[in-house]
């Protein structure tokens, strides 16, 4: 009964579809704790439940999900004549919508074959008596302070280590150090998310105080697994403007290649360091492109601005968007085409001046209700 | 203005200034800095007015008209712009450029006891096709010819307020207002031939009017201008006459047909009738006439033409080629001619147009005197000479 009620949540939930294979949208794991469903016919538990929300979901259930996918997959495979045995989620995907073709516009609302662990949810958290599970679950915060109660052990723990090597006299101060260079901690936000509630930024700092106090001891290589699981990888730096590479042709000409996009349109763009002040524009003549001036000012702009005017051919290939879109395109394509020919100090310049950033301001959607973006409706009194 | 003033001043040194100019130092820029320092507009100005005497000494250099000949000759016939540069300026400056210069020359050197040459100078938009048609029209007032100059055959087929059936041919239309308008201006320009040159025929033109034989064609001339109905068939007598007089051996006089936007006679028109139909071009007198007079039937004479996009209907405006521009039939018909490509501006002459307007003080602003600003006007303009016109005019 209570499966069959998840199920049908399960399909009203998510996508949909008619393979016999069931279509999951399967939410993850809970709290730690393992938890047996409990939802019963009493009439107290009846008006929780309502009250509590989503529908929350055991693990028994997940792994059972999980083998029905599994299972559903194979069928899958076996309906689309491939491998079962090497059958992916691109190939389960493209196997969708082969079998489903669908003519919606929105990707999100067509069919779906996947596993999809929804955000953690709290399970309710008493047994059928009404006590409660978690011994500090009148603390209001269970997990954090469980948490915060499972690092001391562990610091207590380090402690005795410690007391026992000094007393045989192994103690040394030079163990190894857990590497903390190329992570950080988690932050407040992400740290909620993993104990499933919410915690206030008192606690959050109490924590990241534990946590610095365990790592400053000697021998806490031995929590090492457990720190680094609280740690996330610092993102890549900032990449530096990747400046292409001048080739040179056959006739030994120096030439950079380089694209562009503004709005809708993009744009590419090969200098040549000939000599001549020429340019292309997809093989038209330039003038005739663009008779607007205000459009070929656009496209002289880097080129005075560095005061390389007759010195490069222009070959520009450009497509999408408007007129003034495909100007602004071409501009930032010969900007990053002429930074391989530029020093370092220039590159800087061209830089604070504005031609290196793509521009980000696209089309703002319309919204319902209002007649354009921002523009609503005349206002009338009555 | 300013040019004789100064030469004036400089009576002494003008033999100097032209010995200068002729033997070619006026090329150097650097060299003729050093040595005309008192005449510093003299780089891209020639004091050689005569088209006859230019040669390829005075590419990309600019030379007066005299005004002595600008009244009578360009009546109509130069682009509206210009024009009012010459307004502004107070003088008219051609420039002295390659495709010109060719014509000029062949006009030079052709056979006039063979049938009419016919030149097509052609280019892209505002490269200076009307203008080169204009130097070679000046070459030959000067030699004397009479000049048949059509400013614009498009005009003649869109924009037509009164349309009459024609007296001559009821199946033809006439266009009475521009006839008059061109037979005013055909006047201007050649009054001291049509005294000497008489009419070979007789034209009846109603019961009461008539042109006899060994008239001179002033009169002839004058008939239509008053007569305004029947101006489009003294047009085309006019035409005929010239065109028979000029191919008899003892004729004392060259005829030169200068035809501006000629891919009009072969494109289609806008002009409709009565009953919204659109009028075919074989219908229109003037058309039909001038038709008549491209083909190279006649001897003793040039036809000088240029295509033109701008005001030509129904073509799209990348089609800058003969082929593209005149069509199937028209290319028949003007084949074979003598196609003349006329360029953007070269460095050397984008130069010389950029000091004139410095000479002239219409380059205001203060960083358009620099390097920098030449190079700017340059790119943008892309050496299109309307399109640095154009520039320059705001700046």
């Amino acid at each position: 009964m209570a499966a069959s009620c998840v199920r049908t949540v399960g399909s009203f939930l998510g996508k949909c579809g008619n393979c016999s294979s069931s279509l999951n949208t399967v939410t993850s794991q809970l709290s730690r704790q393992v938890l047996s469903r409990q939802i019963c016919v009493s009439t107290a538990l009846k008006k929780n439940l309502a009250a509590g929300g989503p529908e929350k979901f055991t693990v028994e259930f997940i792994q059972k999900q999980v083998e029905e996918f599994d299972i559903g997959k194979r069928h899958l495979a076996n309906m689309m004549g491939e491998d079962p045995e090497n059958f992916t989620q691109e190939d389960i995907d493209r196997s969708i919508a082969y079998l489903f073709p669908s003519g919606l516009f929105e990707k999100k609302a067509r069919p779906l074959m996947k596993l999809i662990f929804f955000p953690l949810h709290e399970a309710v958290q008493w047994g059928a008596d009404g006590r409660p599970f978690h011994f500090l679950f009148y603390t209001g915060k269970q997990s954090y302070y469980s948490l915060m109660h499972k690092l001391y052990s562990k610091i207590l723990n380090i402690e005795k280590h410690q007391d026992r090597m000094r007393a045989k006299g192994l103690f040394s101060q030079d163990t190894k150090e857990i590497s903390l260079d190329t992570s950080r901690w988690l932050t407040k936000e992400e740290l909620e998310v993993l104990l499933v509630e919410t915690i206030s930024s008192n606690n959050y700092d109490r924590f990241i105080q534990l946590m610095e106090r365990l790592l400053s001891m000697p021998y806490c290589n031995m929590e090492e697994e457990f720190v680094l699981h609280y740690r996330r990888p610092l993102e890549a730096r900032s990449k530096k403007q990747m400046v292409p590479v001048p080739e040179r042709d056959d006739k030994g000409v120096a030439f950079s290649t380089s694209d562009g996009r503004r709005k809708t349109s993009n744009s590419s763009v090969v200098l040549r360091d000939c000599g001549s002040g020429r340019i292309t524009v997809n093989g038209q003549e330039y003038l005739h492109y663009f008779p607007v001036l205000q459009d070929r000012e656009q496209l002289m702009f880097p080129l005075q601005f560095m005061g390389l005017l007759g010195r490069f051919d222009l070959e520009c290939t450009v497509s999408g968007g408007g007129r003034s879109s495909q100007a602004g395109a071409l501009r930032l394509a010969i900007s990053r085409a002429l930074l391989s020919f530029l020093s370092e100090g220039e590159q800087e310049t061209m830089r604070q001046a504005g031609l290196l950033t793509p521009d980000p301001r696209v089309r703002e959607r319309k919204k319902p209700g209002q007649e354009g973006a921002r523009r609503k409706f005349t206002w009338k009194k009555r | 203005m300013a040019l004789h003033r100064l030469s004036f001043r400089l009576r002494g040194t003008v033999c100097h200034v032209r010995t200068l100019h002729t033997s070619g130092w006026g090329q150097q820029q650097e060299a003729v800095a050093v040595e005309s320092e008192p005449e510093p507009f003299s780089v891209f100005r020639t004091q050689e007015t005569d088209p006859a005497c230019q040669s390829e000494k005075h590419l990309g250099q600019f030379y007066t008209l005299p005004s002595a000949h600008f009244r009578p000759l360009f009546p109509h016939g130069l682009p509206y712009r210009y024009q009012q540069q010459v307004k502004t300026f107070n003088e008219a400056c051609f420039m002295v450029r390659p495709p010109a210069l060719e014509v000029i020359s062949y006009l030079k050197k052709a056979d006039y006891s063979k049938p009419a040459l016919r030149y097509l100078f052609y280019g892209v938009k505002g490269s200076g096709k009307t203008m080169s048609l204009c130097h070679a029209v000046h070459f030959c007032y000067t030699q004397g010819w009479v000049v048949l100059h059509i400013p614009d055959a498009h005009l003649w087929v869109k924009n037509c307020k009164e349309l009459l059936p024609s007296s001559y041919n009821s199946a033809r239309f006439d266009q009475p207002l521009q006839a008059t308008t061109w037979l005013r201006n055909f006047r201007t320009t050649n009054e001291h031939l049509l005294s000497q040159i008489k009419t070979k025929r007789r034209y009846v033109w109603t019961k009461r009017e008539s042109t006899d034989e060994g008239r001179p064609l002033g009169e002839l001339v004058n008939q239509g201008i008053s007569r305004v109905k029947s101006s489009s068939d003294v047009v085309g007598a006019l035409m005929k006459d010239l065109r028979l007089q000029s191919s008899q051996p003892g004729a004392d006089f060259r005829l030169v047909v200068a035809v501006d936007g000629v891919n009009a006679l072969w494109g289609r028109s806008t002009i409709k009738k009565e009953n919204k139909s659109a009028v075919d071009l074989e219908e229109l007198t003037l058309i039909h006439n001038l038709k008549k007079l491209m083909k190279n039937d006649w001897t003793g004479g040039a036809i000088i033409t240029t295509l033109s996009q701008t005001g030509s209907l129904y073509t799209p405006k990348s089609a800058y080629l003969p082929q593209e521009l005149l069509g199937e039939t028209g290319f028949d018909s003007m084949d074979p001619f003598i196609p003349v490509s006329v360029p953007n501006y070269s460095e050397k002459e984008f130069e010389s147009a950029y000091l004139y307007y410095l000479d002239r003080k219409w380059l205001q602003h203060p960083q358009s005197r620099t390097e920098d600003g030449k190079k700017e006007l340059s790119f943008l303009s892309s050496k299109n000479p309307s399109m640095l016109d154009r520039i320059c005019g705001f700046l």
